[in-house]
């Protein structure tokens, strides 16, 4: 039920030419169509919040003041920053400084978990339930979606350290660390929407 | 014995020594452990086929007691609610749990083979997107084993299906399916897209690849774009109706009309998800049973990109009757008319190549020509339902139920039996009965337009869809029992394929390599294939290469190349480390090599960690979802720790 | 065909049309039907000939310029036939639903399972069945406070929902009197297939006498049997979810029932108004109507129950 198999088969062809770069691993291309489809559905729930909030005649509904701006904010720029260490991690491993690379994974860590913690307290002493009405729900949602896939990436930020830290990671071979990386970049990008979109564009309100 | 054709023997390592060291090397563990730790493509897409037929005829039988129902007026054969049901039920599992993974299978069965690859990009993720597939179609499926099945109609529109309205957990079913569901079609796209852009045969530019996986790419693409849609409408209809918050609740600020756009947004394109592979696969019959190439071949790939694009801007099309204002709706309006063009490019391309061709009628073709008749039909009273002012006549009543099953049933139905006659051989080694599959298709064909043409006048006639019955003395009767006797012979149209296909396991001839003269690179293997696809992988120097060059060309890897790695891979050294080279994404040179993982049966356990997050979330259950998170999540961390340094 | 043809122009369709944007909407068919025909019968005719061409005995290579072809039958043919079909939208788009000058206002509002009729600027309400003159603009405004309807009455107009939190308008001119029947046309539960509307139109002499009878305050029961089953109505359960106007009966539940006598069913299409139905229909609607909201009433003696009949029907 096999066909012949042979090595030097008849009407073979030498296949001489091959391309220039290794190009990116096929995990990485894997993650960068997860991360779209990801997207689009924070563009679902933001065009969500849109529609929604043109059919109304307040926004914030209610008495609902606007989000607070200056503590998220600040928690804002710690976000973004935490991308920093990582393009630093993605320097560094090419070039074998394995130290630097940890450096880099734990600073982000730490900085990532901070801004989590703010999302915590966001959540803990909210006015108003979240389920109030259609701006509380559609506001948490979105944000604690985000803060969803900020923990998921802070556990996979602890399985590339273990993995660094066990040596299985080497200058020649880094694609968990690259996926990882590509995946982090994204938590930061889809931030910029949401902050604009809530926090930012609710103080005007025309 | 199957028939192979032989190449000239080897001077070097017996071919039966290298043949039976690739078997033992790629082979899956048999029995049981084989059919949950299999990562073989071809073993998932078989399975995908024959789950998703499973659904399709009991989808199809509870149409077909729909029908009963409906045969003469005020009839009382289903209750009300069990009707309900039922519509519901038969809708929601045709689209979800047949059309969509049925079509996913083929993808994934064929695409590596006609690639020149030796498995998909990821195969553990190809497994899982299996497991949630079935266990996804066996969530919604216990929702008749408790008594609950859904009710609110195939889109569940709010507020009906809200918690007000549908108390019980009958919606909560449909709600969580659908995205329990779409989890397997979005990693699957996921899978399309890096396979076909990166595992591509040395020489196989993207004007070399056959037409199929063109349509699987757009494929692909437009699950990305769009399944996220309906995932946030039925995600924000569940945290409403078990969470209590008010996405949908107008009393709260919420919208009803929110839930139509956002589930449009992804329904409407999912109509072209379906559809654009059905095209495909006629795509790929007409020109084998013409024996002549595709005409226009650039124009019709051109055509399946257009109608992905213009697929997304069409959506409102489905909410004409809604009182959004007319310059809003005359703009979708045209669109819609619009997307008509490229659907004639691929017409007129399939016409020019019999034309130019000599047709044969084996039974593949038959359904390819009855398609092209239904879907003549179909896509000429889906321009009249662009027409906004006609629309408002004929939406939501019997008019567009003809239409939608024109062009649901007839145009993706037909290509998908076509294609079954087609790829079967291939797949079971065995070929299907000739005569066998032409009653199944004249019975098909014919029991089809008796039974859906006539909705089209009921439709006139002002009968709404979803009505469990009807009165007398409206003129309606003797139609729906014409349509309802036909709708029978249809259904036992379908059923005589599925004995072909029972009988020809016992009774089949063995298929040949390609018994069908064809093309591409899937039939320059055995049927069925070996484990490996390919012991070295063909050079691609055409777009017909079966035709242009006979046999194809393996690439030849000397001893020279064990230094560079993607060479090698393309060779028998490469086969035997159940490695597959990877290709520039353009161009398709050799850059890189990727290993292919052992059988593992952490696919199997992550999604059943998942379906414990869905059941807990069902059932209201904390413990039983939070455990199956952390199976899932250990499950997920596991897989991914062995990423290819330590693979096989 | 044309036997087809005459059927669907006797029954009651689309293509029947008896108001304004009916008329309009089917003469826009007539014209995609010729273009659709044509259209179908050459494609097939292709589709037919390209499938028989190649098998001819002594069939000779094509000549035929595919991509010439293609760009033709896919591209240009459809273009053209396009822009005709875009033409005909807007222009048959545009001279519908629009505000009119001297339009008669009506708010329907759909229930589970019923429509519940009202003419602002009078005291006029009813259920299931809407009165209009003749060629005279009419304004329905469709709202609901449950799930989502839709309003379709097919002679008269294409249809509108009537969704919740978002009323809208449906605006169209009876061009012929009549009795046109309508139906619910969005999924709304489980007797979404029992929820008719009868547009009743009329001379606007005839609809000037049926407002001012509407509109005439009635307090005397025509009848002693009437009487004793307005007595019984009030009494028992009916009042607290049924209005009939000039009575304490004032429940806004269910349809209101001051001219109930008159109208030609019951149950929203459900079942022919007479007494015999009725009764069934007081003793035990949720047998008749699964899902109904209005209760049986089995503890009523038939006396009573042919009482209460004979009530109903007196309210003309």
């Amino acid at each position: 039920m096999t066909a012949a198999v042979t090595t030097t088969p008849h009407g073979a062809v030498p296949v001489r030419t091959t391309a220039r770069t290794r190009g990116y691993p096929t995990a990485w291309w894997g993650m960068a169509v997860f991360i779209t489809t990801e997207f689009m559905i924070f563009l679902g729930l933001l065009s969500a919040y849109f529609f929604v909030r043109a059919t109304s005649p307040h926004w914030p509904p209610g008495d609902i003041r606007p989000p607070e701006l200056v503590r998220s904010s600040v928690f804002t720029v710690v976000l973004l920053s935490s991308s920093i260490p990582i393009f630093w991690m993605e320097w560094a491993l090419p070039r074998g400084h394995m130290l630097q690379a940890r450096v880099g994974l734990l600073l982000s860590f730490l900085m990532r978990a901070a801004f989590l913690g703010n999302t915590a307290y966001d959540y803990l002493h909210m006015e108003e339930g979240w389920r109030t009405n259609a701006y509380t729900s559609l506001f948490f949602t979105i944000v604690g979606l985000h803060a969803l896939h900020l923990l998921v990436g802070l556990v996979m930020s602890l399985t590339v350290q273990t993995k660094v830290w066990l040596g299985k990671v080497t200058p020649d071979r880094h694609v968990t660390p690259d996926v990882f990386a590509l995946y982090w970049h994204f938590v930061d990008g889809v931030w910029i929407l949401v902050f604009t979109s809530l926090f930012v564009t609710a103080h005007f309100v025309t | 014995m199957a028939i192979t054709e032989r190449r000239p023997p080897a001077t070097d390592a017996r071919p039966d020594e290298l043949e039976h060291a690739l078997e033992e090397r790629w082979e899956d563990a048999p029995g049981i452990p084989g059919f949950f730790n299999s990562v073989d493509h071809k073993r998932v897409g078989m399975r995908y086929i024959y789950t998703a037929f499973i659904f399709f005829f009991v989808a199809g039988a509870l149409a077909l007691v729909m029908r009963v129902q409906l045969a003469a007026p005020n009839a009382d054969v289903l209750s009300p609610q069990t009707y309900n049901e039922f519509f519901t039920v038969h809708g929601t599992a045709m689209i979800f749990l047949f059309n969509t993974p049925v079509l996913a299978g083929f993808g994934n069965y064929l695409i590596p083979l006609m690639i020149g690859s030796r498995d998909m990009a990821f195969p553990r993720l190809n497994a899982f997107s299996y497991w949630i597939f079935v266990l996804s179609g066996l969530f919604f499926f216990a929702s008749f084993a408790i008594g609950h099945p859904p009710d609110g109609g195939w889109f569940a529109y709010v507020p009906l299906t809200s918690k007000p309205y549908s108390g019980d957990v009958n919606i909560d079913f449909w709600g969580l399916a659908v995205i329990f569901v779409g989890i397997s079609t979005t990693v699957g796209a996921v899978n399309f897209i890096v396979t076909i852009f990166k595992l591509r045969a040395p020489g196989m530019t993207l004007h070399r690849m056959p037409i199929f996986v063109w349509s699987m790419l757009v494929f692909a693409f437009m699950v990305i774009f769009a399944v996220p849609a309906v995932t946030v409408a039925a995600s924000l209809l569940e945290l409403d109706r078990l969470f209590g918050t008010s996405f949908y609740d107008v009393a709260s600020g919420g919208s009803a009309l929110l839930y139509q756009h956002l589930f449009w947004f992804w329904g409407h394109p999912e109509v072209y998800i379906l559809f654009i592979p059905a095209t495909g696969m006629i795509s790929t019959i007409i020109p084998v049973f013409s024996r002549r190439r595709l005409a226009g071949y650039v124009w019709v790939v051109t055509a399946l990109v257009a109608i992905g694009f213009i697929s997304f801007g069409v959506w409102v099309h489905h909410m004409f009757a809604t009182g959004i204002p007319p310059l809003s709706l005359s703009f979708f309006s045209a669109v819609s008319l619009i997307i008509t063009i490229p659907s004639g490019v691929q017409f007129f391309a399939w016409i020019a190549t019999m034309w130019k061709g000599v047709v044969r009628f084996s039974v593949p073709m038959l359904f390819a020509i009855g398609f092209l008749l239904i879907f003549l039909l179909g896509g000429i009273t889906g321009v009249m339902v662009s027409v906004l002012p006609f629309d408002w006549q004929v939406t939501d009543s019997y008019f567009v139920v003809a239409h939608f099953h024109y062009v649901l049933n007839g145009a993706v139905v037909f290509p998908i039996f076509g294609a079954l006659y087609y790829w079967l051989p291939k797949m079971t080694g065995r070929m299907l009965d000739e005569r066998l599959g032409r009653i199944s298709f004249w019975t098909m064909f014919v029991g089809f337009n008796v039974a859906f043409f006539p909705m089209h006048i009921l439709g006139f006639l002002g009968m709404p869809r979803r009505v469990y019955t009807y009165d007398s003395g409206v003129g309606w009767s003797g139609l729906n029992l014409v349509i309802s006797v036909a709708s029978f012979a249809f259904g036992l149209g379908t059923l005589l394929t599925l004995v072909n296909f029972a009988m020809s396991h016992r009774r089949g001839a063995p298929a040949p390599d390609n018994p069908w003269d064809a093309d591409t690179l899937e039939w320059s293997t055995s049927s069925p294939p070996p484990e490996y696809n390919f012991a070295t992988t063909p050079v691609v120097s055409s777009l017909h290469p079966l035709w242009d060059e006979h046999p194809v060309p393996d690439a030849a890897s000397g001893p020279d190349d064990a230094r560079d790695d993607a060479r090698r891979a393309l060779g028998v050294a490469g086969a035997l480390d159940k490695e597959m080279p990877v290709t520039e994404g353009l161009d398709a040179l050799p850059q890189d090599t990727l290993g292919i993982p052992a059988p593992t049966y952490l696919p199997f356990l992550a999604a059943l960690g998942v379906t414990a997050i869905f059941v807990g979330l069902l059932a209201e259950a904390v413990v039983v979802g939070v455990a199956g998170a952390v199976v899932g999540i250990t499950a997920v961390v596991v897989w991914l720790w062995r990423t290819d340094e330590d693979l096989r | 065909m044309t036997a087809g043809t005459a059927f669907l122009t006797t029954v009651a369709s689309i293509v029947t049309p008896k108001g304004s944007e009916a008329d309009r909407i089917a003469g826009a068919w007539w014209l995609m039907f010729g273009l659709a025909a044509i259209v179908y019968v050459v494609v097939a005719g292709l589709i037919v000939y390209a499938t028989v061409r190649g098998r001819r005995r002594g069939a000779r290579p094509s000549g035929l310029r595919e991509d010439a072809f293609i760009w033709i039958g896919g591209v240009a043919a459809p273009v053209v036939i396009l822009f005709v079909l875009a033409v005909v939208t807007v222009h048959t788009t545009e001279a519908l639903r629009r505000p009119a000058r001297g339009a008669l206002a009506v708010d329907v509002a759909g229930e589970d399972w019923w429509w519940a009729v009202r003419y602002p600027g009078t005291d006029i309400v009813t259920a299931n069945e809407i009165h209009l003159p003749v060629d005279r603009p009419v304004d329905l405004r469709l709202t609901s406070d449950n799930v989502i309807h839709s309003f379709w009455v097919p002679e008269l107009a294409g249809k509108q929902d009537a969704i919740p939190g978002q009323p809208n308008h449906l605006r169209f001119t009876p061009e012929a009197t009549g009795t046109f029947i309508g139906r619910c046309a969005e999924y709304c539960g489980l007797q979404h297939a029992h929820m008719e509307i009868r547009v009743i139109v009329q001379t606007a002499t005839d609809f000037g006498r049926w407002q001012a009878r509407q509109e005439a305050t009635r307090t005397e029961p025509v009848s002693d049997v009437a009487a004793a089953g307005a007595a019984i109505f009030q009494r028992q359960a009916c009042a607290g979810c049924h209005t009939v106007r000039g009575t304490s009966a004032t429940g806004t539940v269910g349809p209101d029932l001051t001219d109930f006598g008159g109208r030609e069913t019951i149950g929203a299409g459900l079942l022919e108004n007479n007494s015999r139905n009725l009764a069934d229909w007081i003793r035990d609607a949720p047998e008749l109507k699964p899902g109904t909201a209005m209760p049986s009433f089995h503890d009523l003696t038939d006396r009573d129950v042919q009482t209460i009949v004979a009530y109903l029907e007196s309210l003309q």
